[in-house]
């Protein structure tokens, strides 16, 4: 593979370090320090794209839902349904009222995330205030917004970090079925073909309140699970 | 003896709580200081460009909400004028200040979140963001109130508005416009002289003027490098030479100057406002066009002053239902292009602070 | 108000300059040959009373038997602006001069031109893909392109 085949006929420069002068000058847009470095780049845009395609060809089709449809009338309530498994549901209970988000925003949707974890729609009476940055520190991801081929290996990468129980919200249209955008060429039409789903949350974008309800349907979910081993999250 | 050192490669991955959205920056730094910076984008590419080519012009408008997620209004304005120079369609006056005020409160509600960005990324987890937003509350629920949505409005169409404003709209925008002022001067009261945020914004990420138009920047990224260059005045559109407000222009080019001319932006949309709530007529919002109606073949260019900077439509059509051919002018896109030379050279800290200034949303970006 | 300049108001102080570029004078676009496009485009910048040192939107319109490459230039200086055109011919490797050089804000823009229309600009220091992953088939804009 040769330099001509990236188009590159200026000879490069190498970049001084310093207080941020250098690149001042509105001079062509180098974009590199070095032939070297401006391969290596391509390296490794060649790499992620093979990822991406990898990942395209292997998920045709969704996965399946793990079948725990949250029927009102099945989660516990009451005393003598909770007493029937204590420490399941003191887990639970324990689990469910704290459950931390991973920061995870991709498009539109994400403000609408915010704007529940802000103060008009209080995200932290349900101990949900704590987004955490690194996957390995949270419960719950929301996917938030269209999710791309592109994009895919890197939220495989994020689900996979996360510690188990972990749960997934899909939040918004895009997100469960590729919303407005789901006859592009670049969509996955639902993240349900990369990630197991746990609930789905409609709208485009939902309002906060649709996903404080979404949350509430999780935590049903929750408490519905603590009565039987909670299956096992499909490994992919 | 000298030391030997290596440089480090810091991935900047598309998740970060700090980038904005999907983003990546890949960062080679000897020690702290960035020698090379590339950024990556495409992670939410969707084709809006390419599914717009099957829709009629009324069905691109809710496409183009997604863009700028942040301003879905201003998305809107500028995808109808497109239309609207290319077809010669009239819009009646009262949708026309109809527009102007959609287009000025969704500017403050942009700079609302952007500023609460601005502490979010020099460490302060979220102080500042939860007044702002709480600002943007309120214009949120003045679109709501009109056309249904907070978010995704597709509240404009080619020849005027969907519908007509509520009787509370005006009540509702008198009383935001009372309060809004003294809103501002609480958020300069945390951040025009707090020593912290000069410390650290002052002399970062400096942009000089040339470098600026040359690489097509636009919106307070080239106002805050000393450029006086305003879609609004320079290139009026709709009624904006009605109105009278001042363009603030910053001096060095840093981080500071940008948020600033960000903030007195805040205060001139303020003044648009309150003129514009004072002279709307009454009238007809929405000039009737059928339901399949075509625009003659040609090109357009229809630009306005988005937050962000500005947003272009180029619209080329054969003379059918549809558009041929629609190019996004993405601010967003084209200011990330002077990102590596702002970086190079500052630390990675500062390259957070620099990316936060430049005001990027990726659904713009990627489109 | 930005006054869109007439072409042809434009069109003859090229003509001078180099008698062979410009193949097309029409409203207010430009159309030149691709070969002289960067010359074009120096002059475009450089002149005294032209002055085009803003380039404001660089795309290009797939019309089955070429493309065209259309940059929208600006003045801030003097609040005009320009359409300059310019054809590539083939769809297999249509090609045209890249003018990373003389405006930098043409580098990203012209890299999503290649990367969604697979018009190749030479010169372009890092001409690869940008919205798109690489080893993605195709280019997406393209009239004939099925996704």
């Amino acid at each position: 593979m040769g330099l001509d085949t990236i188009g590159i006929t200026y000879p490069t420069v190498p970049v001084q370090i310093g207080g941020g002068q250098a690149g001042q000058q509105p001079g062509p847009g180098l974009a590199f320090a070095s032939t070297e470095a401006l391969l290596a780049a391509l390296e490794l845009d060649k790499y992620e794209g093979q990822l991406v395609e990898e990942l395209r060809l292997a998920r045709r089709d969704p996965i399946s839902d793990p079948s725990l449809w949250v029927m009102e009338e099945q989660v516990p309530v009451g005393f003598a349904e909770y007493a029937k498994n204590p420490v399941g549901n003191l887990v639970t209970w324990a689990r469910r009222s704290s459950v931390w988000p991973l920061a995870f925003g991709l498009a539109c949707c994400v403000f609408e995330m915010f704007s529940a974890a802000l103060s008009r729609w209080d995200i932290s009476r349900f101990g949900m205030e704590v987004f955490r940055a690194s996957p390995r520190q949270a419960d719950l991801i929301i996917i938030s917004g269209t999710v791309t081929w592109k994009m895919a290996p890197v939220i495989k990468q994020v689900y996979d970090q996360m510690c188990e129980p972990k749960w997934v919200i899909s939040m918004g249209s895009c997100a469960n079925s590729g919303g407005p955008w789901a006859s592009g060429y670049s969509t996955v039409p639902g993240v349900n073909r990369i990630i197991p789903v746990d609930v789905y949350v409609p709208g485009c974008p939902p309002r906060p309140d649709a996903l404080l309800y979404g949350i509430l349907m999780l935590h049903a979910k929750m408490k519905k699970e603590a009565n039987r081993k909670r299956l096992p999250s499909v490994h992919v | 003896m000298t030391l030997r050192t290596d440089p480090v490669t810091i991935n900047f991955g598309p998740h970060h709580p700090s980038t904005h959205g999907v983003f990546q920056m890949r960062i080679t730094a000897d020690g702290e200081v960035i020698t090379n910076l590339e950024p990556v984008m495409g992670y939410l590419h969707r084709g809006c460009e390419k599914l717009s080519e099957g829709r009629t012009y009324t069905q691109v408008v809710p496409l183009t909400d997604r863009l700028d997620y942040l301003s879905p209004m201003s998305n809107n304005v500028a995808c109808v004028l497109a239309a609207e120079r290319l077809g010669d369609i009239p819009v009646p006056e009262r949708a026309e200040y109809i527009r102007v005020i959609m287009a000025e409160l969704q500017r403050l509600a942009n700079h609302c979140a952007m500023t609460g960005f601005l502490l979010n990324d020099l460490g302060t987890f979220f102080t500042l963001f939860h007044y702002t937003m709480r600002e943007r509350e309120k214009i949120l629920d003045l679109f709501e109130m009109t056309c249904g949505t907070r978010v995704t409005v597709s509240y404009m169409r080619p020849g005027g508005v969907l519908q007509d404003l509520p009787e509370e709209f005006l009540p509702r925008l008198r009383a935001l416009l009372d309060e809004m002022p003294h809103r501002i001067d609480d958020y300069e009261a945390l951040i025009t002289q707090n020593e912290i945020v000069l410390a650290r914004t002052k002399g970062v990420g400096v942009m000089s003027k040339e470098l600026a138009i040359a690489a097509g920047c636009s919106g307070p990224m080239l106002r805050g490098s000393g450029v006086k260059w305003d879609i609004r005045k320079n290139d009026t559109y709709s009624i904006y030479d009605r109105f009278q407000f001042d363009i603030p222009v910053g001096t060095n080019g840093d981080v500071y100057d940008r948020y600033w001319v960000r903030i007195q932006e805040m205060r001139q949309s303020l003044r648009i406002l309150e003129q514009a709530y004072r002279d709307i007529p009454q009238g007809e919002v929405r000039t009737r066009l059928p339901l399949f109606f075509r625009l003659p073949s040609g090109e357009a260019y229809g630009r306005i002053e988005a937050p962000k900077g500005e947003l272009g439509f180029y619209l080329v059509s054969d003379g059918g239902i549809a558009p041929y051919r629609m190019h996004v002018r993405a601010p967003s896109f084209i200011n990330l292009g002077v990102l590596r030379d702002l970086t190079v050279g500052y630390t990675v800290a500062d390259a957070v602070i620099t990316l936060g200034s430049v005001d990027i949303v990726l659904g713009e970006v990627d489109r | 108000m930005t006054l869109l300049l007439n072409a042809d108001e434009v069109a003859p102080r090229l003509r001078d300059r180099y008698p062979d570029a410009v193949l097309e004078a029409k409203g207010s676009s430009l159309l030149v040959r691709r070969e002289r496009l960067l010359e074009v485009a120096r002059f475009l910048r450089d002149t005294e009373g032209l002055d085009f040192d803003y380039p404001c939107m660089v795309t290009a319109v797939d019309w089955w038997d070429y493309f065209d490459v259309v940059y929208y230039l600006n003045s801030l200086t003097r609040n005009h602006s320009l359409y300059l055109k310019t054809r590539a011919y083939g769809r297999e490797l249509p090609a045209v001069p890249s003018l990373v050089e003389v405006w930098r804000g043409c580098d990203f823009q012209e890299r999503e031109v290649y990367d969604l229309m697979g018009i190749r600009f030479e010169g372009h220091p890092n001409l690869k893909r940008i919205l798109l992953w690489e080893g993605f088939e195709g280019h997406p804009l393209r009239k004939d392109f099925i996704g």
